[in-house]
């Protein structure tokens, strides 16, 4: 099976490319790039990605797909089917299912349904301590076996440091890196919203920026301290930024990443009480936005990943401070990655690529994904800058709807899905952009 | 005027709109002077009050308002209702919908409630109070009661004491009071008045930790209930402690303004937040409070029901408002419902 993408515009950060190639893909892997004026090889397939960007498949480091235990809000195969329209040919399923992954046989039914959906590829993160309850530690090894590509207590953030201290001991033996969604549960009590004047106006309990920057200088400390690799999860607030920023000055094996929420709205969005501007961490003020904003611009943040957290509408219609946490991305991202980043000059196409494909395969070690040399994978995921679309949250993928973004028109979309050679998603603006040589 | 369907909070009102409620509102006062504390404007319409937090004071207030207004009203109370059976709020409120109520009264403990109400229903929504959010009436009665006392709003030094954080009364009577032009101060214990507080409101609102410098003239002092029921979050040490440092006691009002007012949302804490001497003393209004908050209920139902817009006579609305107060109009606002 022979896929030429043909007629694009490669950008391919880990190769240092950036040129109008011909891609072909054979059996699944990347077989060579091409230049366009060679012959098109035999019996391939041709995808015509005139005016497009052929990128390496993009990565979500970060998704809940529910499954197992919440199949009314999100399957892997519905999960990964959303990723695919989304443009993300991969993604990274955090471990707060039921039961929690934290032992092989779970990761092992994940890896399954994924691979019976035949969609996005899913790789499954494994808990830090067993249940996430943060008493005892996971079994990491197996997990790692069964295949868990990084280790997160997400959602159930380990909240003493000598336990976190153990974790990143334990888990740099066996290379996993060690993603901290960082919140210190004493500051952040039972807030439900950002904690500033709009928390205040609006009568909602506050979780101050505190209680995520703390936590961020414990997590870089504690990095120094046991060499382990750390990644942030969705880091929103300033001192987050600054302490990642520090820490990679030291030489730290620390990353972070950021969601297209953070970077695009503040916490005036909770204004009306739309229980869908209720997230973990929380959106956050004016002045974070911008640090995220400046991080995004010089490089200090490594990866935008959606945190993707589908919700049934009955869990959601409830008042703001009973509502859960949480709201899907996955379909919305790229697009807000165009609008609110690369057209408003904050990065270029290339640390786009980089932030959604090349750095996400580096801070997980996925091997043979984020590049598009000989040998990796198929996966590519195809651009249009230019393409005005209006996001209708009626026509998700996902199984839930619960997005803020619902109505929203994004410049730039990603417009088809490539997964192992296999177009799995194309937008309807390229239906005829594909045919058979004979 | 005022042609809003809901009032969820004081935030969402202009100057003007207050200024015409509270109008409104002393235009009512007279009715419940009167021997018969009843006329007909809301005959045929149909209250639903549904509160989902205990209330004595603001239900009764409602429910009395509504009355003498002639409305039809019906009390839910969350103890008695399908919540305990674990309807949503959103069915809750459907259901009563499709009973064809004017408007819902909602107390309820999330903020926001009222807001979530109002975008599914009909039916106008009025906030009696949503969790630490809004308590719009109490806001108007409060200046209400400023404004007979003290002839204007403008301009006054109003000193708001104790717990800031958790009060709904607190927000909707910054809101206003500087909205309509006076310089608002609030104190208490650090935990309780959080810095953010300061840029609630572009201009008017300042904090002070230090109690006796914040009632340094004050016209209007405005003691807040310290909830009880919130003792467990430990916010302050004691409530020995709290009445040491933060109560109001004659020494400290002697601070204020020589004719300073005295206001409290009540219930009140005697001996905790308030002294009783204070309490019971003449520059007390707590009980003018409590009559004004009747008049002020009547005004927003009047309002929201129509009261504003509608002109059957065709004559201006403030002809209108005076007739429906006087008994002899041939209006039939005016008449008494025997």
């Amino acid at each position: 099976m022979r896929l030429l993408i043909a007629n694009g515009y490669l950008i391919d950060p880990s190769q240092g490319v950036k040129a109008g190639r011909n891609l072909l893909i054979e059996d699944g892997r990347v077989a060579g790039i091409l230049n366009y004026s060679d012959d098109v090889p035999e019996g391939a397939e041709v995808f015509d990605a005139a005016g497009l960007i052929v990128a390496p498949g993009f990565i979500d480091l970060h998704v809940h797909l529910r499954e197992p235990g919440q199949e009314y809000k999100e399957t892997i195969a519905t999960g990964a089917a959303a990723a695919v329209a989304g443009g993300w040919t991969s993604v990274c399923a955090m471990p707060n299912t039921d039961p929690v992954n934290d032992n092989a046989a779970v990761t092992r039914f994940i890896i399954e349904q994924a691979e019976r959906a035949q969609l996005a590829n899913v790789f499954p993160i494994g808990a830090i301590t067993k249940g996430s309850r943060g008493e005892e530690l996971a079994e990491m090894g197996e997990m790692r076996e069964a295949g868990v590509v990084a280790v997160s207590d997400d959602g159930r953030p380990v909240p003493s440091a000598g336990m976190m201290r153990r974790a990143m001991e334990y888990a740099r033996g066996f290379d996993l890196p060690v993603v901290d969604h960082c919140e210190d549960r004493s500051l952040a009590a039972d807030g439900v919203m950002h904690e500033g004047v709009w928390s205040l106006r609006l009568g909602l309990r506050g979780i101050p920026a505190l209680a995520e920057e703390l936590d961020a200088w414990r997590d870089c400390a504690l990095a120094e301290l046991t060499g382990a690799r750390v990644h942030l999860a969705h880091v929103s607030t300033r001192g987050a930024i600054e302490a990642v920023r520090r820490a990679k000055e030291r030489g730290l094996s620390v990353t972070c990443e950021v969601t297209p929420h953070h970077f695009t709205l503040t916490d005036e969005a909770v204004e009306g009480y739309d229980t869908n501007t209720k997230m973990n961490p929380p959106l956050r003020s004016r002045d974070h936005v911008q640090a995220i904003l400046d991080a995004l611009s010089d490089g200090t943040i490594d990866a935008i990943a959606t945190d993707h957290a589908p919700h049934h509408a009955d869990e959601k219609a409830l008042e703001f401070d009973r509502a859960p946490f949480g709201i899907t991305g996955l379909e919305t991202a790229i697009g807000l990655a165009f609008d609110r980043l690369v057209h408003r000059g904050i990065i270029g196409l290339d640390r786009l690529v980089e932030l959604c494909s090349t750095n996400p395969a580096r801070i997980f070690k996925l091997e043979g994904r984020g590049t598009l040399r000989p040998g990796a994978w198929g996966d590519v995921t195809i651009l249009d800058p230019n393409l005005r679309w209006t996001f209708d949250a009626r026509r998700s993928r996902s199984k839930s709807r619960n997005t803020p973004f619902d109505g929203w028109t994004f410049q730039g979309a990603a417009v088809a899905t490539i997964v192992a050679g296999r177009v799995l998603y194309t937008h309807p603006s390229l239906e005829d952009r594909r045919r058979a040589i004979a | 005027m005022f042609t809003r369907k809901d009032l969820l909070g004081i935030r969402y009102l202009s100057a003007e709109e207050i200024t015409h409620l509270l109008d409104v509102a002393e235009s009512f006062r007279d009715i419940s002077q009167r021997e018969i504390k009843k006329v007909p404007a809301l005959r045929g319409r149909t209250v639903i009050n549904l509160f989902f937090e205990p209330s004595t004071r603001t239900r009764t207030s409602f429910e009395i308002a509504a009355k003498r207004l002639s409305a039809d009203t019906i009390n839910i109370s969350a103890a008695a209702s399908s919540v305990v059976k674990g309807e949503t709020l959103l069915d809750t409120a459907r259901n009563l919908e499709a009973m064809s109520p004017d408007l819902l009264v909602i107390r309820h403990p999330s903020a926001g409630a009222p807001h979530m109400l109002a975008r599914v229903c009909r039916a106008g929504v009025i906030n009696a109070g949503d969790g630490a959010n809004e308590h719009p009436t109490q806001a108007l009665l409060d200046a209400l009661t400023i404004r007979q006392h003290k002839g204007r709003i403008a301009g006054l030094k109003v000193t708001i004491v104790g717990d800031i954080l958790h009060s709904r009364v607190a927000r909707s009577n910054v809101y206003l009071l500087t909205k309509l032009g006076a310089e608002v101060c609030l104190t208490g214990p650090g935990t309780l008045i959080p810095q953010p507080f300061g840029d609630l409101v572009e201009r008017g609102v300042r904090l002070e930790e230090k109690i006796e410098r914040a009632l340094e003239g004050a016209d209007v002092v405005m003691v807040l209930r310290i909830q009880r029921e919130r003792q467990n979050a430990a916010f302050f040490p004691s409530l020995r402690e709290y009445a040491v440092h933060y109560g109001l006691n004659l020494k400290r009002l002697e601070r204020a303004a020589p004719d300073a007012i005295v206001l409290h949302p009540g219930p009140i804490n005697r001996g905790i937040e308030i002294a009783s001497e204070v309490a019971d003393g003449s520059r007390s209004l707590i009980l003018d409070q409590v009559a004004n908050g009747l008049a002020v209920r009547m005004a927003v139902l009047y309002l929201l029901l129509g009261g504003g817009v509608l002109r059957p006579d065709g004559e201006g609305e403030a002809n209108r408002e005076a007739a429906l107060i006087s008994e002899e109009s041939g209006s039939g606002l005016g008449k008494v419902d025997r």
